[in-house]
């Protein structure tokens, strides 16, 4: 296992756990912290289940205020502090500091407003994502990213990680989709970034915290954008006998003007994985399934359906169909957004990759993909956001091997370390977290990371948020560099090795 | 389709960097200009010229993967030929104010045009830049693909600092296609009646591309098939206006009448459903109402304090000599994160400093 990151401010005293969680509880009350053993065990991990670590005490704010409390509390002691949503992360963003407080968010769970006029939700960061779809229905209106764990994953955790979805081809990303949050800064100060206008003055800082995996603030609440729901949706399901027919017909639809609501892709192992669990009628013989939906008013989508089908054809499709009704068309999506369930049917363990790499470059990537599973001795199948090349290679393991997580995370190094030579990055939408800092120290230089610092000392100057995740020390890079040597030229030449 | 080749034209990083390392030694500040086309947008700032034109040029385009990048100097309009030969578009529409317009003149002001609110702001449609910072370092940020969370999203942060935080000299930018019908519709509406309706109308699926209201007419532009633009247009009625494309780059480039001989310009953008400001003035709104140009003799301090009372705020956008204050003074607790930030990218304040604001 890679090591964990385990960078604590450096003036923190040492950590006295039952201080700290009885002067946390007079703060909040006593059903509000956690400090025995066995209560923290659910925290040790999010949904990197290979990392865990038991935090030093669980704090649960059930307001604003409460939550300013403990972060003053801490910022005069240099606790660190790791927030955490749902604990749906990927990428370790939520692994606990082990002498610090897990600040759960679970509590600030409530929609604040809804303007249907203005379209806008207004709503606490422990908000789940599809809670706010659920409430705006009834108005016509939906907030748009959709990622698959959208039942368990808050809208905290959304803006920290700037999470994506099936449908962000057409609807953007997080990013996109937020008017104005308010966040607590380090030393406890309240700030409110972005506007209920359509713009702020001065930096865009609205998009600096999107994505900043609460090393920069905590999200203490956000306003959403809201969107009128398309008339109605179509989900033609195309096969090919090819993965690079697969791949090319992703860009000629897009080529010719079409921007699909949702554009997926899946490789052969992971048809027949999927189609065993969720029975949605894939031919399990082809090589790539790509799922296309369209949506918008019924005459834009069958003009759309109709140019859709010319082009997959054209490009080689051996097999289309549409979906007939919407029970067929929730049926051709089940197997897709199973993916990672059916995973864990057929293996022990499994390891969810998250690079993207330009479109262009999916079959060359997704071959090579194949011969590092060959290298590595380790099943890999390939689902992906094909519409805009985010690829989910999940490594499929077994934890109870050491030896075989050890191989998935060089493998899954490698599958990121290609993406970047592609052009790509490292990750898509899962963010860095604990999991991600060496691929990190491949993908910047030393300055670009020095940059990084920069930003996180300038927002959180005592350094206590979430601390030594989302961006590697140099020290660590140099340490890395001089076991992997990228394409022959050694990273960071002028950092000391150790 | 195929890629279009690297510019041709000689790169000029490197002397840029040299520029900057050597004004950082010196303490001595830089104006950071591209076809200064904006040079009315922004306090007055003294310093060397920095001419980005010299770095000019596509450098990579992939129309499947609608993403185009380009040098900073590169005339907007070249980037809009270029885009416009494959049925693709900059979807913000940004406004070009004069012929010389370059891509990251445009960027670092953040300026969008009409269609706005319906396709994004300039900002969500960058995935990458490199930047000069302040102490010469050449730094590369985001990148081609549309999906990319490594790092804090330093290529959004530049956009419309106004040269601030370093010198962009490359951006890569999202592009879409060029909806395959447009059609321009026009009513009679008051004020008060219009902002109401077009937010009423936007919780309907409609392809609302444009809207623009003033002197008790409401333009509305639609955007998408040709089927959905004629039966939006036959829905919400009125009178088709013949020469609709020509009305809304008027309107971007600020060419309408209710433009001219204006002695100072206000933008003011506000939660779009906000009713009708009472300031005195003349009022062009568009963006559903999220943003409204006003042309008053009130005091800047009431124009500012009655956008912040509605939760926006107000730019002096143009105005007859220089001014001290243009764009919205900063909450206390932003301003710090705007200094700190200034700090952690350009320590010795040399890159336009005051041009935003007078610390920055
Ligand atoms: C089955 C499955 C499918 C998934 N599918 C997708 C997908 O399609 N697209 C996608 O993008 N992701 C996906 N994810 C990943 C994950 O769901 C997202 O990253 C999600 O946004 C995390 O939300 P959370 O509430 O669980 O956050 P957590 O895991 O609790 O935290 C994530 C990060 O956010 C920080 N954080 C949480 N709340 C706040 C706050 N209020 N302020 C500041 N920082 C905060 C944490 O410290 C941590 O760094 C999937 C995960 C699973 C398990």
């Amino acid at each position: 296992m890679a090591s964990l990151p385990s960078s604590s401010p450096d003036e923190h005293q040492s950590f006295d756990r039952a201080r700290v969680a009885a002067d946390l509880r007079r703060l909040l009350g006593a059903h509000a912290v956690i400090a025995s053993e066995e209560g923290l065990r659910p925290y040790e991990c999010d949904g990197l289940t290979a990392y865990r670590r038991l935090p030093g005490v669980v704090a649960i704010p059930t307001d604003g205020e409460e939550l300013r409390a403990v972060i003053g509390y801490c910022h005069g002691r240099r606790i660190p502090i790791v927030p955490r949503g749902a604990g749906t992360g990927l990428s370790g963003g939520a692994l606990p500091h082990s002498e610090g407080v897990l600040l759960n968010l679970a509590r600030l769970n409530r929609i604040l407003a809804i303007d249907p006029l203005s379209r806008t939700a207004r709503v606490q960061p422990g908000v789940r994502n599809l809670q706010i779809s659920e409430a705006a229905s009834k108005f016509g209106l939906f907030y748009a990213p959709d990622p698959s764990s959208q039942i368990a994953c808050t809208i905290g955790g959304n803006i920290a990680e700037n999470s994506g979805g099936l449908h962000c081809i057409k609807y953007g990303l997080t990013v996109h989709n937020i008017l104005k949050l308010e966040v607590v800064l380090s030393d406890g100060e309240l700030v409110t970034i972005g506007s209920d206008a359509l713009d702020a003055p001065g930096f865009d800082l609205l998009a600096l915290m999107t994505g900043s995996e609460g090393l920069l603030g905590i999200v203490v609440e956000a306003t959403v954008k809201l969107l009128a729901k398309p008339q109605c949706a179509r989900l033609v399901l195309a096969c090919f006998d090819d993965v690079v027919k697969a791949g090319a017909a992703v860009g000629n639809v897009i080529a010719r003007g079409v921007i699909p609501a949702g554009f997926e892709m899946m490789d052969n192992p992971t048809i027949r994985t999927v189609e065993a669990y969720s029975h949605s009628g894939y031919d399990v013989e082809a090589a790539a399934i790509l799922l296309c939906e369209l949506d918008g008013s019924v005459e834009n989508v069958e003009e759309m359906l109709g140019k859709v089908e010319t082009i997959l054809r054209e490009s080689g499709a051996t097999s289309l169909r549409v979906a007939r009704d919407e029970a067929e068309r929730q049926r051709f999506w089940a197997g897709r957004k199973g993916a990672l369930p059916a995973a864990g049917r057929i293996s022990p363990d499994y390891y969810c990759m998250d690079g993207t790499i330009p479109r262009r470059h999916i079959a060359a990537v997704l071959t090579r993909i194949a011969e590092l599973s060959r290298e590595y001795g380790l099943r890999v199948t390939n689902v992906f956001h094909a519409g805009d090349g985010n690829l989910h290679p999940l490594v499929l393991y077994d934890s109870r091997n050491a030896q075989e997580l050890r191989i998935a995370e060089e493998l899954g190094g490698k599958i990121l370390e290609l993406c970047v030579e592609m052009g790509g990055t490292v990750t898509g939408e899962h963010g860095v977290g604990a999991e991600k800092l060496d691929q990190m120290c491949v993908q910047f230089g030393a300055d670009e990371l020095d940059q990084f610092h920069a930003v996180k000392r300038a927002l959180d100057p005592a350094g206590i948020l979430n601390p030594g995740k989302a961006v590697p020390t140099l020290h660590r890079c140099a340490e890395f560099g001089a076991m992997h040597v990228h394409k022959g030229q050694l990273r960071f030449p002028d950092l000391p090795r150790f | 389709m195929p890629a279009i080749a690297v510019s041709e034209k000689p790169d000029a990083r490197k002397e840029f960097r040299e520029i900057i390392r050597d004004a950082a030694e010196r303490r001595t500040p830089l104006r950071l200009q591209g076809g200064n086309s904006k040079a009315f947008l922004g306090r007055a700032t003294a310093g060397t010229v920095l001419d980005t034109r010299g770095h000019a040029g596509v450098v990579d385009y992939h129309a499947s993967e609608l993403v185009i990048t380009a040098r900073a100097g590169t005339p907007l309009a070249d980037v809009e030929a270029v885009l416009a030969e494959h049925g693709q578009m900059l979807a913000f529409e940004p406004p070009h104010f004069g012929a010389a317009a370059t891509l990251g003149g445009t960027l670092a002001c953040a300026l969008s045009g009409p269609r706005r609110p319906y396709a994004g702001a300039a900002r969500d449609f960058v995935l990458g830049v490199t930047l000069i910072d302040g102490r010469g370092r050449l730094l590369r940020f985001g990148g081609q693909v549309i999906k990319n969370v490594a790092g804090f999203d330093i290529s959004r942060l530049v956009i419309g600092a106004m040269g601030t935080l370093g010198l962009m000299t490359e951006i890569s930018l999202n592009v879409l296609p060029r909806p395959a019908a447009e059609a321009t519709i026009r009513l009679e509406r008051d004020t008060a009646d219009a902002i109401r309706t077009v937010n009423e109308w936007m919780r309907n699926p409609l392809p609302i591309s444009a809207v623009c209201l003033g002197d008790g007419q409401l333009h509305v532009r639609f955007s998408g098939s040709v089927g959905d633009v004629r039966a939006a247009a036959a829905k919400l009625g009125g009178v088709e206006v013949e020469d609709g494309e020509r009305f809304w780059s008027d309107l971007r480039e600020h060419r309408l009448d209710f433009f001219r001989q204006a002695p100072a310009l206000w933008r003011l953008s506000v939660p779009p459903t906000t009713p009708p400001l009472s300031l005195p003035g003349r009022w062009l709104i568009e963006w559903n109402g999220g943003q409204r140009w006003l042309v008053s003799a009130a005091s800047a301090d009431e124009i500012r304090r009655a956008a912040a009372a509605v939760g926006g705020h107000a730019t002096l956008f143009r105005a007859e000599g220089p001014q001290e204050s243009v764009f919205h003074p900063l909450a206390p607790g932003i301003e710090k994160l705007h200094r700190a930030l200034k700090a952690a990218f350009d320590p010795h304040r040399i890159l336009n400093p005051g041009r935003q604001y007078e610390t920055i």
